[in-house]
This record gives C-alpha cells, sequence and structure tokens, in this order.
C-alpha cells in the first residue's frame, strides 16, 4: 500500500490540540461495485470458511479447558501469586472469549463469570476455592458433555446459578468499595449477554 | 456498494492464543487478504510492525508481559519513526464499557468484543478503510478523534478549545533529516 507523503498531511493549531488531516491511505483499496447481481459476498466465505474448520473446535475447547485446569492445580499447589492469578485470568478469560465461536457458548459464560470473580474480588485468597473449583468443573462438564442431548438444558442451568452465586459473592465482598461494586453492576456492551 | 480489495492490505494480527489467531487468519484470507502477519506478543508485534508496516493492526487486549493496550500507546507516537496512524482494531473478551473507554484513550481505532464473527470483523475493517477519522493531538492524547458525533451540548472538562486556526504544515522528511545534521 501506498503511505502518504508528509507534506500530504495537513496540521490545524487550536488552543489546546491539533487536529491532523491526510488523504486516506487506504482509499485505493476501495472499489464501488455497479452490478447489484455481483454475488460475490466475502462475509458468507469467510462464514464457510469458519464451518470447515469446526470440526477442530472441540480439540481446542479441550485443550483451553485444561489449560484453565492446570493453572488452578498450580495455584492449589503453590498459592496465588501474580504470576500464577494473571495466568488463571487469562485462561478463563480466553474461555470466555472463544467458547462462543467454537459452539461452547454455556462454556463462555461461565468463564465470563469466573473472570469478574478473579477481577473484582478485594482478596483472591479469601475467595472460597469451592467457588472456583465449581466454575472450573462446570467448565469441563460443559466441553465434555458437549454432545449429550440433554447437556444445553443443565448447562444453561449451571451457569445462570454459578453466576448468580458468584455475583452474590461479589456484591458482599465488595460492599465497602462503591467504584468495583458499580463495575460490577454495569451492564455488557455485548448485546445478548 | 463498496467492495475491499484485501488482497492489497497488509495485517498485523496480534493475539496470545493460538486457536484466536487460527480463526482471525482463516477469516482474513477468505476475505481476501493475502498477507497476515501473526505475533503472539505485544513486544513482538511492536518489531513486526516496524518491519512489515502493515496497513490494519488486529489485537487481543489481555496478553502476557506487554499487552494490546501497550501495543497501542506504543504505536501511537507521533514522533516515532514508524506509521502511527495505521488503524488499531482491538479484539476482546472484555465487554464492559469501562474498558471501551480506556482502549480508545490509547488511540484504538475500533473495538469488537468477543465472540468474534465475519460480520462484525468485516464491518470494523470497512469502518477504518472507508471512514478514516482526523487525528487529535493534545497534551495527553495522540490517536483518532474520539468524537463519533458532532455535540455541542459537552461542557465537561475534556472539552476541546476552539481559537484562531493556523494551518501548519508538516515538514518534509528531506528537511527534518537536514536540520538534524
Amino acid at each position: 500500500m501506498g503511505k502518504n507523503k508528509p507534506s500530504d498531511i495537513e496540521v490545524k493549531a487550536f488552543a489546546t490540540h491539533h487536529v491532523i488531516t491526510q488523504p486516506n491511505p487506504l482509499r485505493t483499496v476501495l472499489r464501488r461495485v455497479e452490478d447489484e447481481k455481483d454475488s460475490d459476498d466475502p462475509v458468507a466465505r469467510a462464514e464457510q470458511a469458519l464451518a470447515g474448520l469446526s470440526g477442530e473446535f472441540k480439540g481446542w475447547m479441550l485443550a483451553e479447558a485444561d489449560r484453565l485446569s492446570a493453572a488452578y492445580a498450580h495455584i492449589r499447589q503453590d498459592g496465588f501469586n501474580q504470576k500464577a492469578s494473571e495466568e488463571l485470568f487469562r485462561a478463563a478469560h480466553d474461555i470466555k472469549g472463544d467458547a462462543a465461536t467454537f459452539g461452547f457458548f454455556h462454556a463462555g459464560t461461565v468463564a465470563d463469570s469466573l473472570c469478574r470473580v478473579i477481577e473484582h474480588a478485594p482478596d483472591l485468597k479469601k475467595v472460597p476455592s469451592e467457588l472456583i473449583e465449581h466454575h472450573i468443573n462446570a467448565i469441563q462438564a460443559i466441553v465434555n458433555d458437549h454432545t449429550k442431548f440433554d447437556a444445553t438444558m443443565v448447562a444453561t442451568e449451571l451457569s445462570r446459578r454459578l453466576r448468580r452465586v458468584a455475583d452474590e459473592y461479589l456484591a458482599h465482598a465488595n460492599r465497602d468499595r462503591p467504584e468495583h461494586l458499580e463495575a460490577i453492576l454495569a451492564p455488557s456492551i455485548v448485546p445478548g449477554e | 456498494m463498496f467492495r475491499i480489495d484485501f488482497n492489497k492490505l497488509r495485517f498485523l494480527v496480534c493475539d496470545d492464543n493460538p486457536h484466536m489467531r487460527r480463526i482471525l487468519r482463516t477469516l482474513l484470507h477468505s476475505f481476501g487478504a493475502r498477507e497476515v502477519y501473526e505475533a503472539e506478543d505485544g513486544a513482538t508485534a511492536l518489531e513486526m510492525y516496524t518491519h512489515y508496516v502493515p496497513d490494519i493492526v488486529i489485537t487481543d487486549w489481555a496478553m502476557p508481559i506487554f499487552d494490546g493496550l501497550e501495543l497501542a500507546q506504543m504505536i501511537r507516537q507521533p514522533e516515532s519513526k514508524g506509521n502511527p496512524y495505521a488503524p488499531i482494531i482491538m479484539l476482546t473478551g472484555h465487554s464492559d464499557k469501562r474498558r471501551v473507554t480506556v482502549a480508545r484513550d490509547a488511540g484504538v481505532t475500533e473495538f469488537l468484543a468477543k465472540p468474534i464473527s465475519a460480520k462484525g470483523l468485516y464491518q470494523r475493517i470497512l469502518n477504518v478503510v472507508a471512514n478514516p477519522r482526523p487525528f487529535i493531538k493534545t497534551k495527553t492524547y495522540f490517536g483518532p478523534d474520539r468524537r463519533r458525533n458532532t455535540s455541542t451540548a459537552y461542557i465537561g472538562p475534556e472539552r476541546r478549545v476552539g481559537g484562531e486556526v493556523e494551518v501548519l504544515q508538516q515538514p518534509s522528511l528531506l528537511d527534518k533529516a537536514k536540520s538534524s545534521i
């Protein structure tokens, strides 16, 4: 791609700021399509390619769930420290972000609940170990029993209850920390969440 | 209707999770992109950014050591040798409004909350290609204009103040080089 020359960049100086404008360096990649019958649909093509990968999703989810379990096993052995806590959070956070794409929506919901506990608990050492373990066990169960016909119903109920228990704990633990309470209660920007 | 010639675009993807990198690579190649460079952490991404000069950066937020937010801040250095204007799309599992604000204030161009979809990614790319925003430089911020809409209603402390406009031409690279000798 061609880049703008510095002389193409215009800077307007105001009292408190500068506004910098330049010709759009990416304008040459835009192409007007006149033909209404043009059937090329890059989004549909990408969705099809994603569907082609779907055979690998279960294996990927199993690996992600095992990474989460390993992170917590490490903490149970050596206790919470910053590095271990960060790895536990990243493992849960990756599941939260990936699970729905891989077709494991409820694993993502439970991982989201676990992320909230890790992020908003005033002291991770004081979080009841059962609360963390139940989240991790639920994710393992959802991933492993994904294909069973009644799994969706169980996963829905499991994720709903875990989220309720986690939120009750966080509300209680943060009762003297209004800024955290506000963050905990703030709505998600993701539609439908 | 507009289409993007993805085969003319160079992407840099930064995500520590190999599965997510594979998903992103698959989506971008399916859109038609040929040049997709991948980094698994912010530090490697910054090196690749300088070396490959990508047109668009897609980065995760949560990564060990050097995260996506720091990567955005490093790219948005107005005096840097690299291109500080490249669009940055922040792709993340964080989904609360506070995080969006923090990313915006680091100079991120677009924010895409996971779970990722082909449509969501395509729309963000189309937006940065077709509707680039001017850049704003203040004492504390350098990045794309954070105002998506024109509003005169805001009267808070961060209201930008107008005043006499003075148009400055950027010195050419040659002039810069001459003055440094």
